[in-house]
């Protein structure tokens, strides 16, 4: 019943730089359904904001190859024209960038860069458009929209300049919202209300939300999926609680890991996944997580398939240990010396 | 060099800073924001006391007071019992030596046209410890130090990675072997994984050294894993200082449980299970801080008296002291005999003593009484 928006298949990009090719993302495949929620999880350098902007064309450059696809409702957006892309975006699909400071012009008031967007998809006059905006804005929760929607940026905080950016995003009521880090730059109180914004916008626009995050807590409880990347891949993908409950790749546990957590026992040491994400230009030969797992065989010379190994279907990994050896490997990584809690 | 026989390493005694806001032609001072306001507290030597608030609360000013990088409005900062409040730039210097700074920015933190080797060593040369060749080989072995290699030497800043520059400050910091480092958001610019390494780099260093932090952050889960003692701040006052583990088994102040739970928790069941208690709005401008409370426009417990009467800090014992009129997860015992603690602010009314709790609360989740 639920209907597919969003497929992305095998799709890959390389830049070419003065250093050389710069292979930024790699394989990557996944489905959104309308009203489900994919986290895309990984760290600074892992595509995860490459793949996004991608979706929305905003990659295109004469240094950049795509291979594989991204199909919005049976068509190709890697093949439509740059005319048909800038319609298509923000119609479609809407973007929150990571930092609200940068994003917004800071010499064109709210609202009016919030019109501005409205009237480069819709044939509305000025009067109405700016309606649309402080309608908006008292959707993503400013207070006193009337006034404030004559604001500059720099009146705005931190969490109320994002906000205006959801609103913006919104503003053509896409079907996709892209979230790259939406919270990141913000507070961990701000930060709370602007994940339950995106949740509720999402069920009340009945769309679809890819949220970008190097925090796995941060999708913990919106995400319906998660994708971790690591070098231009997907490492794991698979439904929230099986990722959580039964992660499969040692990249995936080193994540879970490395948070500190509010919910255990204080630990002693925090595990550290050791070492620096590889270089994209030259990535190592086989599995690209091989120099920094502690797990590495022989095998891990050949880089393994993203293919489900475990009984829950839709649950996929890029590793090659066996499962058993897996689930009793794990343990030690991600809680440290702390027994499992039940 | 002096001995404080066993006091605290540093001591902050009702200190304050404002800055003024100017304007006209004549440049007069219309407003001020209120910064730090009335902020009382010891760091004993060895100890890491976590600073943590939202953005504008204060904390990174106090930070930065303290190692005098700005000056007190107002107020007293012991530091190894010397009063160093209102010392000059020439008596700050022998000083500069025993308290040093980690900033959170490792990209504009450090000098883009100097060479790694410059950045680390020039606290030595300023000094003036050691000739160059000792100099050379003192940073050598900083760098191994801070778990990068001597190799890096020549290198320049833009050839590092985030986690590695932000080595790079704390070599920096630690290359005059000062007894406290006040760090400012040292790892909240960083991915979760380079996150962890440079906590536990963090804790290897005090240890090795001997080294006392304050460690000021947003991210409660952080804070809780280097810390002993916490305080939180709001809107420039110090609202609740606890020992780490006590502040996240039983808050006082509902300040700090909206922050608790507000803290993200990796696990997806407890996550949906867990009440998040979302603060509505943002913090009010320090310019005009809000009357009595500074927190009661924000909080959900919030009543008449709290508009009015700015709450002392009242020790609830074991060195647990929280400024608020309804305190959350205390017994009536307890209640009957409080008293305000002495680094409570001037301005609060000590007799305002609260008398009812506002029930016990839970925000981490995790506990059994939910």
């Amino acid at each position: 019943m639920s209907e597919r928006l969003l497929e992305v298949k095998d799709l890959g990009v390389d830049f070419t730089t003065e250093d050389g090719v710069v292979h930024a993302v790699d394989g990557v495949s996944f489905e959104l359904d309308r009203g489900k929620v994919l986290g895309i999880v990984g760290e600074s350098g892992s595509g995860k904001s490459v793949t996004a902007m991608t979706i929305m064309g905003l990659t295109r450059d004469i240094n950049a190859r795509f291979r594989g696809e991204v199909s919005y409702q049976g068509r190709n957006l890697l093949e439509i024209s740059d005319t048909e892309m800038q319609n298509f975006r923000g119609n479609e699909i809407g973007m929150i960038f990571q930092d609200p400071m940068t994003s917004l012009n800071p010499v064109y008031r709210i609202g009016e860069q919030i019109a501005e967007a409205i009237r480069a998809h819709e044939h509305v006059d000025k009067q109405n458009a700016h309606k649309r905006a402080v309608e908006l804005l008292r959707q993503v929760g400013i207070p006193n929209p009337e006034s404030r929607v004559d604001d500059f940026p720099h009146q705005f905080s931190g969490g109320m300049r994002q906000r205006a950016m959801i609103a913006m995003a919104l503003s053509c009521n896409p079907a996709i919202l892209i979230a790259d880090e939406p919270t990141t730059a913000l507070d961990v109180t701000i930060q709370a209300q602007i994940v339950e914004l995106i949740s509720k916008l999402k069920d009340d626009f009945n769309s679809a939300v890819i949220m970008i995050t190097h925090d796995l807590g941060v999708v913990a409880d919106i995400a319906d999926e998660i994708a971790v990347m690591y070098a231009g891949r997907i490492v794991e993908r698979g439904p929230t609680r099986e990722l959580f409950y039964d992660p499969q790749h040692p990249y995936t546990w080193g994540l879970l890991g490395s948070i500190p957590r509010l919910d255990r026992a204080k630990q002693e040491r925090l595990h550290s996944i050791t070492g620096a994400p590889p270089s994209l230009i030259q990535l190592p030969q086989g599995c690209k997580f091989r120099p920094r797992c502690p797990h590495a065989f022989e095998k891990c010379k050949e880089e393994p398939a993203l293919e489900n190994r475990v009984e829950t279907p839709g649950h996929l990994d890029r590793c090659w240990l066996d499962v058993e050896t897996k689930r009793s490997l794990r343990d030690a990584t991600i809680s440290g010396d702390q027994t499992e809690a039940a | 060099m002096s001995t404080n026989g066993g006091g605290p390493l540093i001591a902050v005694r009702h200190v304050k800073k404002y800055f003024p806001i100017r304007k006209g032609l004549l440049q007069r001072e219309v407003a001020r924001v209120h910064a730090v306001d009335d902020v009382s507290f010891e760091v004993q030597e060895g100890e890491t006391l976590g600073l943590v608030g939202e953005s504008g609360c204060g904390k990174s000013t106090l930070g930065r007071t303290i190692v005098r990088l700005l000056e007190p409005t107002a107020g007293e900062i012991v530091f190894r019992g010397q009063e160093i409040e209102n010392f000059g730039a020439r008596r700050l210097r022998p000083l500069r030596r025993e308290m040093q700074m980690v900033f959170q920015d490792p990209y504009a933190s450090l000098n883009p046209r100097k060479r790694v080797g410059t950045i680390i060593g020039d606290p030595l040369k300023i000094h003036g410890i050691g000739d160059r060749a000792s100099r050379k080989a003192q940073v050598e072995e900083l760098l191994e130090t801070v778990g990068l290699s001597p190799e890096h030497y020549n290198r320049f800043p833009h050839e590092f990675s985030g986690g590695q520059r932000q080595r790079i400050g704390i070599a920096r910091a630690l290359a005059l072997r000062p007894k406290l480092i006040v760090a400012d958001e040292p790892v909240s610019a960083l991915d979760v994984s380079i996150q962890s390494q440079m906590l536990n780099l963090l804790e290897d260093l005090q240890n090795e050294f001997h080294l006392t932090y304050i460690f000021v952050a947003h991210d409660l889960a952080v804070v809780r894993h280097v810390s002993d003692r916490i305080a939180v701040m709001y809107l420039g006052k110090l609202v609740e200082l606890s020992p780490a583990e006590e502040l996240y088994q039983r808050p006082i102040m509902p300040y700090t449980e909206a922050l608790l739970s507000a803290v993200p928790i990796p696990d997806p069941d407890l996550a949906r299970k867990r009440k998040r208690i979302v603060l509505e709005g943002d913090v009010p401008s320090p310019i005009n801080p809000p009357s009595g409370c500074r927190f009661h426009p924000r909080c959900r417990y919030a009543t008449q008296v709290c508009s009015e009467i700015e709450p002392p800090l009242v020790d609830y014992g074991a060195g647990h002291l929280a400024a608020c009129h309804h305190p959350l997860n205390v017994d009536a015992a307890t209640l009957a005999s409080v008293q305000a603690a002495p680094e409570s602010p001037a301005a609060a009314d000590a007799a305002a003593l609260p008398h009812d709790s506002a029930g016990e609360s839970d925000p981490v989740g995790t506990g059994s009484s939910s």
